[in-house]
């Protein structure tokens, strides 16, 4: 993504540089780079073992790197932990459902980031503002257009579809600067698949970047402005959809072409 | 997809919910219970003039008030969908330490109500950091902690039952009346610590992060609660409360018995799944363990008052609890 105006390359929002990490003698991350765009869906696809979800859980604080760094807004940042990554507004939206079945809609949204009242009500009883919370959580659905009245219903009462939509909510609220999705439709009917890629867009369009991990490929190109694709730990070449077949990328995936070599429009290999 | 799709998908679970109101699982969970012990009454009611007095109705709540703040630990760690087999063993000890050292150990009374309270807390703890640090099954350590609860009991008291407990350590064994009910302290101190942690699990962050440990306790963790924290949390409050139940148990019967509590494990676990909370932790209500403790209280005076010996009252209480499981499982699985 080329500023069109001046030319010029706009600061990564998220950028890891020569990531690694090994597991005893595997290593699971060798030199991995990573550019997260303003504004954009990024892809991020390789074939089981490729590093991605290692390079994910250092991306989201969740493991930390034996050797190199990561970049949030052009900041050198360290993370000790997820809640380090979520602190500095970066949110992540995981695979299987992560919310609580028999808390509401309202309760999930908040979970772990709970409103108390104000007052000593708050401070000294830690009592809970819920009518706040709800208020809040109701404008954070209706934000992406999940149509569901009541906060108060449990969880467990929606569709896997609408479940995905509360972690989706509940991330978009929260992020400032990046949501994260891993494999948010891995346990989703093709419909729900479909609801929650258009919640994905218009998280993106309300000017939140997402990465988005999936083994889908057709979801993937229908849904991400780029995509990164990891093989052996390393980034092998970052492609747009625009402008690359579905094949090619697989086949720079699983190495049958070398993503330097093929002229994937604006590859972009770290220029160090 | 459009949005209108999803609100479409709501509108039907809305009005599936309307129709089967009574299969729903959360209104037989809450209101199950309390019709149960509703009925119960009614039935003793009919059966004999005795049962419908304040001074029974006072009894069956002086008789339950022991297991009753029991039950609330029991309640609270059921919720995480954990499991103490110690808490009468705990109490147990608890209620030794306080009357022996006020007693043969010449330690002023108050202080020694407070080293059984700490004795009782002490437990909790461990068993909250067995399970979270060596990562065991709280059925296992729990198992654990009961056996060495009650050995340490039989040898601090020497196998002695210990009398001449101070006053001072009967206090909520006193009474007052209204009109003609006798009400002990004990007893509102039990109601007190029901409505206490009624207000915790409802309306407070740590009461919401117990009911999300134990529904889905990956998905608390992600969300930045401090799972392992949580539960040693949890767990030494209620062996606190364990320390409570002995104060209580001191003064209603005016002993430190060694063999006090040896079933109230189960006798907790009974009230609470009577109670409508689930075994696997997440789901249930303390007020409707004050339901369950009550039920088996009733159940209990009201065969003695009709004159059908005690082996009955716990028959029925084993086909209860049988019956609240089934009725919240088949609910359940019909939801799904």
């Amino acid at each position: 993504m080329i500023d069109a105006a001046t030319g010029q390359r706009p600061t990564p929002i998220l950028e890891a540089r020569g990531l690694v990490k090994r597991y005893g003698h595997v290593t699971a991350l060798d030199g991995a780079d990573f550019q997260l765009l303003p504004g954009e869906i990024l892809g991020v696809i390789g074939d089981n073992g490729a590093g991605k979800s290692t390079l994910i859980k250092a991306l989201s604080g969740a493991l930390s790197p034996d050797e190199g760094e990561i970049y949030l807004d052009g900041q050198l940042v360290r993370f000790r932990g997820p809640l380090d990554a979520r602190r500095l507004g970066i949110e992540t939206v995981y695979q299987d459902l992560a919310v609580a079945p028999a808390l509401d809609i309202a309760e999930n949204i908040f979970l772990g980031r709970e409103v108390r009242r104000s007052g000593p009500l708050g401070s000294l009883c830690r009592m809970l503002d819920k009518g706040r919370m709800r208020r809040e959580a109701s404008v954070h659905m209706r934000d992406l257009k999940i149509g569901i009245k009541s906060m108060r219903q449990p969880v467990e009462t929606l569709s896997g579809g609408q479940r995905q939509g509360v972690a989706v909510a509940r991330g978009a609220a929260f992020a400032r600067h990046v949501v994260i999705m891993d494999e948010p439709t891995a346990a989703l009917g093709v419909k729900e698949s479909g609801m929650v890629l258009d919640l994905i867009r218009q998280v993106r369009d309300r000017g939140l970047p997402v990465i988005l991990i999936s083994h889908n490929m057709p979801q993937v190109f229908d849904v991400c402005d780029r995509v990164h694709i990891q093989r052996l730990g390393r980034r092998v070449g970052v492609v747009e959809p625009r402008h690359v077949t579905m094949e090619d990328a697989v086949a720079i995936m699983t190495g049958a072409v070398s993503g330097d070599t093929m002229d994937v429009a604006r590859a972009t290999p770290e220029s160090g | 997809m459009s949005s209108a799709t999803v609100g479409d998908q709501l509108g039907s679970t809305r009005s599936a919910g309307v129709r089967s109101l009574f299969s729903n699982p959360s209104v037989l969970a809450n209101f199950g219970p309390l019709f149960a012990l509703i009925l119960a009454g009614v039935y003793f009611t009919s059966q004999t003039d005795r049962f419908l007095s304040g001074t029974n109705l006072s009894l069956v709540v002086q008789q339950s008030m022991v297991v009753g703040v029991l039950a609330i630990g029991q309640t609270l760690i059921i919720l995480t969908a954990g499991i103490d087999l110690s808490c009468g063993a705990v109490m147990a000890l608890g209620g030794i330490v306080m009357t022996r050292e006020a007693t043969e150990g010449g330690v002023n009374p108050y202080l020694a109500i407070l080293l059984g309270l700490g004795a009782c807390t002490a437990f909790g703890f461990l068993n909250g950091a067995l399970i979270t640090k060596i990562r065991l099954p709280p059925f296992i350590v729990t198992l654990g902690t009961l056996n060495i609860a009650f050995a340490l009991t039989h040898i601090y008291s020497r196998e002695r039952t210990v009398t001449g407990v101070p006053d001072e350590q009967l206090y909520f064994g006193n009474t007052f009346r209204v009109n003609t009910t006798t009400i002990t302290y004990g007893m509102i101190m039990m109601f007190a610590l029901f409505l206490v942690v009624w207000f915790i699990l409802g309306q407070t962050t740590i009461g919401r992060h117990i009911y999300a440990v134990g529904n889905n306790p990956e998905a608390a963790r992600l969300t930045g609660i401090n799972t392992q924290r949580l539960l040693v949390i949890v767990y030494t409050f209620a062996g606190l409360l364990y320390g409570v139940a002995a104060m209580l148990f001191v003064a209603r019967t005016g002993v430190g018995d060694p063999n006090a509590g040896q079933t109230d494990n189960l006798s907790t676990i009974t009230a609470v799944v009577l109670g409508g909370t689930s075994l696997f932790g997440g789901r249930g209500t303390i007020l409707g363990t004050l339901v369950g403790v009550l039920i088996v209280g009733v159940i209990r005076n009201g065969l003695q008052l009709i004159g059908v010996g005690a082996v009955y009252q716990i028959l029925v209480t084993g086909v209860l609890v049988i019956v609240a499981v089934a009725v919240d499982q088949i609910s359940r699985r019909k939801q799904a």
